[in-house]
C-alpha cells in the first residue's frame, strides 16, 4: 500500500504545490484546513520550506539550493538582506544573535523563523536575483553538489560547471522528475581532489579518461547508490559506466528516471536507491539502465583519478578549500573558514561587500560550510587579507575551528536528540585553548551530528560525534556516541563507534585523552587516520576515555523537549503563538 | 469520527489529526522482556515505525537504544496515548510502559 505522503504527492506534487502556498501565504496560516495540515507541510517542502520542530508551530526552516554552491555575483546580498529582514523569530541566539544565514553541507543556505506570510516577498526578491528554494527539500532532485570552484580550479581534469549548470535547468521543475520516491542527491566533480564528495550521494560523475578511437577523451565515471542517513551508510557503487560529457544528462535522465519508477513507494525507510542498488547489486542498474532508460551503447568505466583524492581524506593535502590557492587564470580564490557554517546576517552583507571589492562579487559555498571568495587578484590579495572580517572567518584557522562540522539539532530540527551547532562551537573553542595537536598534524576533522540521519556526515570524519543519552548521576543527560577513523579518498573509509554515550560534558576531555594517546603511541608522520586503521575497537574505546574538565555545558538537559533551548523561559508550555498574519 | 494516525518526517513524529503529538529523543522506561536484557529498558527514541490503535490506545512502534546496555532495536507497541472523546490524552510516559510483544494484537489501522 502507497504510503500516505505517496498519496498526498499523487494529488498534488512539484511546481504546482506554489499556487497553493502563495493562497496560504495570503490567506494566513490558520487557513490551512486542520486536516489537511500533514499533507501541506510535506508538501512544501518541495519548495524549500521545512517546518519547525514542535513548539515552534507556523515556523519554517527556508533552503534556498545553490548549484554546485556558486552564489553569483550580487545573490550573497540577497541572501543577506533576506536573512536580515525575514530570518528572525521569538527566539534569540545567545551566540549567533537574531538572524542568521546557515551554509550547509551540501552547498545550500538555511535561514531559519521563515513566517508563511512573508513567502510570496522573499519568492519575488531571490527570483529577481536568480534564487530559488525550488526543489531544495522533498523528493526530486536537490541542488547538484561538486567541487565549488569548478571552472576556477587549478587541479581541474575536467570543467564539470557547465555540466551542473545543464543539468541543473534541465532538472529543475521538470515534471518527469519531480515526483521520486525520495530526495535524489546529485554530485558531479571535475578536479583531481575528490571535493565533490560523490561517493556519499545517490548519483555521483566523478572525473575519468576513456580511450575512444585511439583517443583519450575526459568524461566521467558514474557511481549510484551512496548516503549516510540511519544507521545505514552506504558509499555509491561503481556501475561500470563512463559517459561524455555532453551525454551525463542522458544518463543522469535515465538513472533518475529509473529510480522513478522502480524505488519503494511502499517505505519510506527503504526507499532510497542505496537500497535498490542493495537488492539489485551494480550490474543490474546498469543493464536496466542501458536496457530500458538510454538509447545509446553505454561505455565501461574509464581510469579515474581516485587515487589522487585528499578531500576529507584525513592524510595529505587539501582535505578541505580553506586558505588561499591560486586559480587556473592566475587570480586566487580564498577559503574561509565559517565555524559550524553558522554567519550572522551583519557578517553576510559583509562579505558580500568585500567579495565585490576585492574579487568580482561571486562566493561560494563548499560541502565543509566553508565559504570561498573567488577572483581575487594577486594585487588585491594582501588587503583583502586584512581585513576585520577574516578575522572571525580566517583562511587560516586553528585545526579545531577548520575541522568543526555541526548540523542544525535541537534548536529547530524535529529529528534531533541533542544540542549541535552551539555545542560544537563551544567544543571547539575549549580544544583550540586546552589541545594541542602533533606539531605536522594540521587538520582534525570533528562533526557532530544530532541523530543517526548524519546531515553533518559525521561518518567521514577523523571524529564523529552522534547525539544519544545518558544517565549520569541518575539524571538524564544528552550523550555523545564516538567514533573514529572516517574519511573519503581512494579508499573510503566509515568511521568506526567505538564509545558510547558519553555524557556531553566529559566528551571535551575525552577527546583531550584521545589526542594525547595519538600524539603519545603513533608512529612518525602517521595520520590519525592511519592510527586509527591499526588499533581494533576496544584498545580505541580505552583512548577515548571520558573525563570531567574545567568545560562546562549548559545544555546538557533534554533540549527537545524545550520550545528553544536558550529561550529564558524554556518550557513547552512557553512556546509562542503560531505568528499572525501581517 | 476516525482519528488519524500517521508517522512523518522520517520517523520524527506522531501526528495525531494533523498535530504533532509525540517526538523522538524522549527516554521511556520500558517493561519489555523481549527488547533486551534489563528488567526495565531505559529507552531512548530514535525513530517512530508504526502507529496503530488497539482499542482507544494508540499505539506506536519506535527503533531505539536502551541506555543502560546499549541494546539498539525495533520494539513492540508501545501505548503513548488515549482517545478520549475524540481528542488525544497523553499517557504519562515518565512511568512504566508496558509492551506488547505480539505485534498481532495491535490493529494497526487509523
Ligand atoms: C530542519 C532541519 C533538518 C531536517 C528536519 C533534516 C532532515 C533530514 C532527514 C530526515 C535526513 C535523512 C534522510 C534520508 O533518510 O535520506 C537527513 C539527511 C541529511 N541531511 Fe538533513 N535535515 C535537516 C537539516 C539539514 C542540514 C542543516 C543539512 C546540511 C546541509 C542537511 C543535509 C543532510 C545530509 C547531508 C543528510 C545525509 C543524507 C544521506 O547522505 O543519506 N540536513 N536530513
Ligand atoms: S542530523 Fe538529525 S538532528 Fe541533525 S539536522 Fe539532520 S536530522 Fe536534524
Ligand atoms: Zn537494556
Amino acid at each position: 500500500m502507497p504510503t500516505d505522503v505517496e498519496n498526498w504527492k499523487s494529488e498534488v506534487y512539484g511546481n504546482e504545490i506554489r499556487e497553493h502556498l502563495f493562497r496560504f501565504a495570503e490567506e494566513g496560516f490558520e487557513t490551512i484546513p486542520d486536516d489537511e495540515r500533514d499533507a501541506w507541510f510535506e508538501r512544501f517542502k518541495w519548495w524549500g520550506l521545512y517546518h519547525q520542530r514542535n513548539g515552534q508551530e507556523g515556523y519554517f526552516m527556508m533552503r534556498i539550493g545553490t548549484p554546485n554552491g556558486v552564489l553569483e555575483p550580487g545573490q550573497l546580498r540577497v541572501v543577506g538582506e533576506i536573512a536580515d529582514e525575514y530570518a528572525r523569530g521569538p527566539g534569540t541566539n545567545p551566540i549567533f544573535g537574531d538572524a542568521y544565514a546557515d551554509y550547509t553541507t551540501r552547498q545550500a543556505i538555511q535561514l531559519h523563523w521563515i513566517e508563511l506570510s512573508d513567502v510570496p516577498d522573499i519568492f519575488e526578491k531571490m527570483e529577481k536575483h536568480g534564487l530559488t528554494t525550488q526543489q531544495a527539500c522533498g523528493d526530486s532532485w536537490r541542488n547538484i553538489v561538486g567541487n565549488p570552484v569548478a571552472g576556477k580550479d587549478g587541479q581541474e581534469v575536467i570543467d564539470a560547471w557547465p555540466v551542473i549548470r545543464d543539468l541543473n535547468e534541465t532538472f529543475k521543475g521538470d515534471e518527469d522528475h519531480s515526483n521520486l520516491p525520495r530526495k535524489w542527491k546529485v554530485s558531479v566533480t571535475g578536479s583531481a581532489d575528490g571535493s565533490g564528495q560523490g561517493d556519499i550521494n545517490d548519483l555521483a560523475f566523478e572525473p575519468a579518461y576513456k580511450e575512444i578511437e585511439g583517443e583519450d577523451v575526459v568524461g566521467f565515471n558514474v557511481r549510484v547508490g551512496g548516503g549516510l542517513a540511519r544507521n545505514e551508510p552506504r558509499f555509491a557503487r561503481d556501475i561500470d559506466v563512463w559517459v561524455s560529457p555532453d551525454r551525463v544528462s542522458d544518463v543522469a535522465g535515465g538513472l533518475s528516471a529509473l529510480f522513478r519508477d522502480n524505488g519503494d513507494r511502499e517505505d519510506r525507510y527503504n526507499a532510497r536507491i542505496k537500497f535498490l542498488v542493495d537488492e539489485w547489486g551494480a550490474e543490474e542498474v546498469r543493464e536496466t539502465l542501458q536496457d530500458e532508460y538510454v538509447d545509446f551503447e553505454l561505455h565501461t568505466a574509464g581510469r579515474d583519478v581516485r587515487e589522487e583524492y585528499t578531500y576529507n581524506t584525513g592524510e595529505g593535502e587539501r582535505n578541505d578549500l580553506v586558505g588561499v590557492h591560486e586559480q587556473r587564470d592566475g587570480k586566487y580564490f580564498v577559503g574561509l573558514n565559517v565555524l559550524v557554517g553558522r554567519m550572522g546576517a551583519d557578517d553576510v552583507l559583509e562579505l558580500a561587500d568585500l567579495a565585490e571589492e576585492y574579487g568580482s562579487g561571486e562566493v561560494r559555498l563548499s560541502q565543509r560550510q566553508n565559504v570561498i571568495v573567488t577572483d581575487v587578484p594577486e594585487s588585491e590579495l594582501d588587503d583583502f587579507l586584512e581585513e576585520d572580517l577574516l578575522e572571525h572567518y580566517s583562511p587560516e584557522p586553528s585545526p579545531f575551528m577548520r575541522g568543526s562540522i555541526a548540523c542544525t539539532g535541537t534548536e529547530f530540527c524535529s529529528l534531533s536528540i541533542v544540542e549541535t551547532k552551539n555545542r560544537q562551537v563551544r567544543f571547539a573553542r575549549w580544544l583550540k585553548e586546552n589541545v594541542d595537536l602533533p606539531e605536522d598534524v594540521e587538520e582534525f576533522h570533528i562533526h557532530l551530528s544530532g541523530c543517526t540521519a548524519s546531515c553533518a556526515q559525521p561518518q567521514i570524519a577523523d571524529v564523529s560525534l552522534r547525539g544519544m543519552k545518558t544517565r549520569k548521576d541518575g539524571e538524564a543527560v544528552e550523550a555523545l556516541d564516538v567514533g573514529l577513523g572516517g574519511g573519503l579518498g581512494d579508499e573510503p573509509q566509515f568511521a568506526r563507534w567505538v564509545t558510547q554515550r558519553v555524557p556531553v560534558d566529559e566528551v571535551p576531555g575525552a577527546l583531550a585523552n584521545l589526542i594525547d594517546s595519538f600524539a603519545e603511541a603513533r608512529e612518525a608522520g602517521e595520520s590519525f587516520r592511519a592510527f586509527v586503521a591499526r588499533h581494533d575497537d576496544e584498545e580505541l574505546d580505552e583512548f577515548v576515555d571520558p573525563e570531567e574538565t574545567d568545560y562546562e555545558d549548559p545544555m546538557m538537559h533534554n533540549t527537545k523537549m524545550t520550545w528553544y533551548p536558550y529561550a529564558e523561559d524554556d518550557s513547552m508550555d512557553a512556546k509562542p503563538p503560531a505568528p499572525a498574519d501581517d | 469520527m476516525t482519528t488519524r494516525l500517521r508517522i512523518l518526517d522520517d520517523g520524527a513524529w506522531l501526528s495525531v489529526d494533523d498535530s504533532r503529538r509525540v517526538s523522538v529523543s524522549e527516554l521511556w522506561r520500558l517493561d519489555a522482556p523481549g527488547f533486551c536484557e534489563c528488567d526495565l529498558a531505559d529507552m531512548v527514541v530514535e525513530n517512530f515505525l508504526e502507529t496503530g490503535v488497539d482499542g482507544r490506545t494508540v499505539q506506536v512502534r519506535v527503533y531505539g537504544q536502551c541506555i543502560v546496555c546499549g541494546t539498539k532495536s525495533t520494539t513492540g507497541w508501545i501505548p503513548v496515548g488515549r482517545i478520549v472523546d475524540g481528542e488525544f490524552v497523553d499517557i504519562d510516559r515518565e512511568g512504566v510502559l508496558r509492551v506488547t510483544d505480539d505485534k498481532e494484537e495491535a490493529k494497526s489501522s487509523g
